[in-house]
């Protein structure tokens, strides 16, 4: 038989049921629908998490003190602190492979301004943090290595902090006491948002970090070391190379274990997205039973139509249809079913995903992939739950089937 | 109809040998079929008669090769049906038969022309090209060319049994089996039907009908009877009805080839 006409056969018997047809495939279109909105969901969240990674910076490499493992045993981050400045010069004197090294001492404290206080995060930092973090000034200017050198009481704030402590006004020029110190607002920082875990990272004071240890608290360690690399391809060699610095600047021998962890950004977005893409794939999971709880709505139905269309069976087999012609007949008619159901699943989905980022303010994106898999998997459920009726049909004995009432 | 071809007139149609068919029914076995032998020669017109339970159904069912014999030899126009496959059967059944049921059974819910196109769509040998056109051709040939869109549950009895009868004739079949074509019909609609079968007889067509009614085995040229599974009586119609006379002698219009009807 022609492909034309079997697809004619299906379309005819497919329209001769409208309701039937429209509920059998209802669990399809919602089973598809289901898993299109839970996939929009959890790309959604996972590409906002991998935006809000990529704000940290370009080609990315944090040294963390502490060692991830000693004599094999996973020990986490900062099991002790062993990172100072001299690491941090050493790396920026001999790396061959850096674009930029800035140590970054944190503290938290209470800043206080002309028509107010709040307390931020205050980290000191080198010029280099700027390139590293790729970040600039909406206003004023950010300091430059001589300033690191001198120790000069200086601040660049957060958008966060300006609004707070400076509301409707340019804080550049203007004096700012933290600790017990004065400080002179030489910028303010462009805005950036929220980070992955959640926290606003303009609520912060950029300082030098050769301020930040003689002028604040005295603490001379360092949590973190900020290294960027010229281009995404050299992060490899730049770990093996840092490795290699730290180790020799920590004076340790052959057999000791690292005892600091050197993490690149693809690893933290990782970490980050891992949680997520967890979710969306049970998510996913969960919507596919409805695709599954769909298929058998249309095998059922499918039953239920050899049953009403066993005398038709029987005369399509008299008048020289084979086994074959009925099975194919009736698979394409539940393919169509189920794959006509997937694509109104398909508008529905999308549909509920855009009505859903409208609601609750979430990203959503319905990807390419999840398109094709959600049309696959309906047609393959029509061919799966479709099998079974389409052999009984086929498998019937025409002298029976023509005297069936 | 000068495409319906009668190569030898000498070989026949339907040579069944010793057809044995024993139903087996849980312990019980039915013996439908007790040794019958018949030969069918191209351009007969058959009727094969029998009470319920005779075995003419059973018969029928081996000629229409919808089932093979349990034994004994069947040969349909040159091809040996007993042994052959399920599919092989299909394909015997969409090149060489054409089926009249008592029941009609036509498609519900679809128009007359896509009834009678349907053996062409199951044909494998490729030898039909504008189906459609074909349908409707047979169509008018049953005096329904007016009717080519009209669904079955539009029209009358004697109507739809002339669909079935064009959708038997579509494929240019060498035999056409007619299972109590006429049980539905009234007696009026039974000789306008007989009248179809006889002019496609006339044109050179072999029928084998089955029934139980007398009047309609009448128009036939020749008689099997049958009892348990046995053929008890095989002669020829001596006073064989011509039914173009008798539908007019009703003062019914004859239906379908006027020409041949009233020429026959």
């Amino acid at each position: 038989m022609k492909q034309r006409t079997l697809l004619r056969l299906a379309w005819q018997s497919i329209i001769k049921n409208k309701m039937r047809t429209l509920l059998t495939m209802l669990g399809i279109v919602i089973g598809v629908g289901a898993v299109i909105v839970m996939v929009a969901v959890g790309q959604g969240a996972q590409s906002q998490i991998e935006a809000q990674i990529s704000s940290l910076g370009t080609n990315l490499i944090i040294v963390l003190p502490g060692s991830t493992a000693q004599g094999g045993v996973s020990q986490g981050a900062a099991t002790f602190n062993r990172l100072s400045i001299e690491d941090a010069e050493k790396l920026k004197r001999e790396g061959t492979t850096f674009a930029a090294v800035s140590p970054v001492v944190s503290t938290r404290l209470v800043v206080i301004g002309p028509q107010g206080n709040w307390r931020t995060s205050i980290n000191g930092v080198s010029a280099d943090y700027f390139t590293i973090r790729d970040w600039t000034v909406t206003s004023g200017e950010t300091f430059i290595d001589a300033d690191v050198t001198s120790g000069r009481k200086i601040a660049v704030l957060g958008a966060t902090v300006a609004k707070q402590l400076f509301p409707g006004q340019d804080p550049t020029g203007s004096q700012i006491q933290i600790g017990h110190a004065p400080f002179t607002v030489t910028g303010v920082l462009t805005a950036k948002g929220q980070n992955a875990s959640g926290q606003d990272q303009d609520d912060i004071i950029l300082m030098p970090y050769t301020t930040a240890q003689t002028r604040l608290s005295g603490n001379v360690r360092i949590g973190q070391i900020l290294i960027s690399t010229f281009s995404p391809g050299d992060i490899p060699a730049a770990q093996t190379e840092i490795t290699a610095i730290m180790r020799e600047s920590h004076r340790l021998g052959d057999g000791a274990d690292d005892d600091f962890t050197v993490r690149n950004q693809t690893e933290i977005a990782k970490a980050a997205t891992s949680t997520t893409s967890v979710m969306s794939g049970l998510l996913a999971a969960i919507a596919s039973v409805s695709l599954i709880v769909g298929g058998i709505g249309i095998m059922n139905i499918m039953l239920v139509s050899v049953t009403e269309r066993t005398r038709e069976i029987g005369i399509r087999m008299a008048i020289g249809a084979r086994g074959s012609d009925v099975l194919t007949q009736f698979l394409v008619e539940s393919i169509v079913m189920s794959i006509l159901g997937g694509i109104i699943g398909l508008a529905a989905g999308y549909g509920g995903s855009l009505l859903l980022a409208h609601l609750t303010g979430w990203r959503t994106v319905v990807p390419l992939f999840a398109v094709l898999i959600a049309v696959g998997f309906s047609a393959a459920v029509g061919v799966f739950f479709g099998y079974y009726p389409a052999r009984k049909a086929a498998a019937l004995n025409p002298i029976e089937a023509l005297r069936y009432e | 109809m000068t495409d319906t071809v009668v190569p030898d007139a000498t070989r026949p149609v339907i040579d069944v040998s010793d057809v044995t068919k024993i139903y087996e029914m849980g312990v019980n076995k039915v013996l439908a079929l007790r040794g019958v032998n018949l030969k069918v020669f191209p351009g007969e017109l058959l009727a094969v008669m029998g009470s319920s339970g005779s075995g003419k159904s059973t018969l029928m069912n081996i000629l229409g090769c919808l089932d093979v014999p349990t034994a004994g030899r069947y040969t349909l126009d040159g091809v040996r049906v007993d042994g052959l496959s399920r599919n092989a059967l299909a394909d015997l059944r969409n090149q060489k038969l054409g089926f009249v049921f008592q029941g009609f059974n036509l498609l519900p819910r679809t128009s007359a022309i896509e009834n009678v196109e349907l053996p062409l769509i199951y044909d494998r040998s490729g030898r039909w090209k504008d189906t459609r056109a074909l349908a409707g051709e047979a169509l008018g040939r049953v005096g329904l060319g007016e009717r080519l869109h009209h669904q079955p549950s539009e029209l009358s009895g004697g109507q739809q049994q002339r669909v079935a009868i064009a959708r038997a004739l579509v494929n240019h079949p060498t035999l056409l089996l007619a299972d109590e074509p006429t049980g539905n019909l009234d007696s009026r609609t039974t000789v306008g039907v007989m009248v179809l079968f006889q002019a496609l007889n006339d044109q050179g067509i072999t029928i084998v009908i089955v029934t139980h009614e007398p009047e309609v085995s009448r128009y036939a040229k020749r008689i099997v009877e049958m009892r348990d599974g046995r053929i008890i009586h095989d002669h020829p119609v001596e006073d064989r009805q011509n039914a173009a006379a008798d539908l007019k002698a009703l003062g019914d219009e004859v239906i379908g080839f006027p020409a041949e009807a009233s020429a026959a």
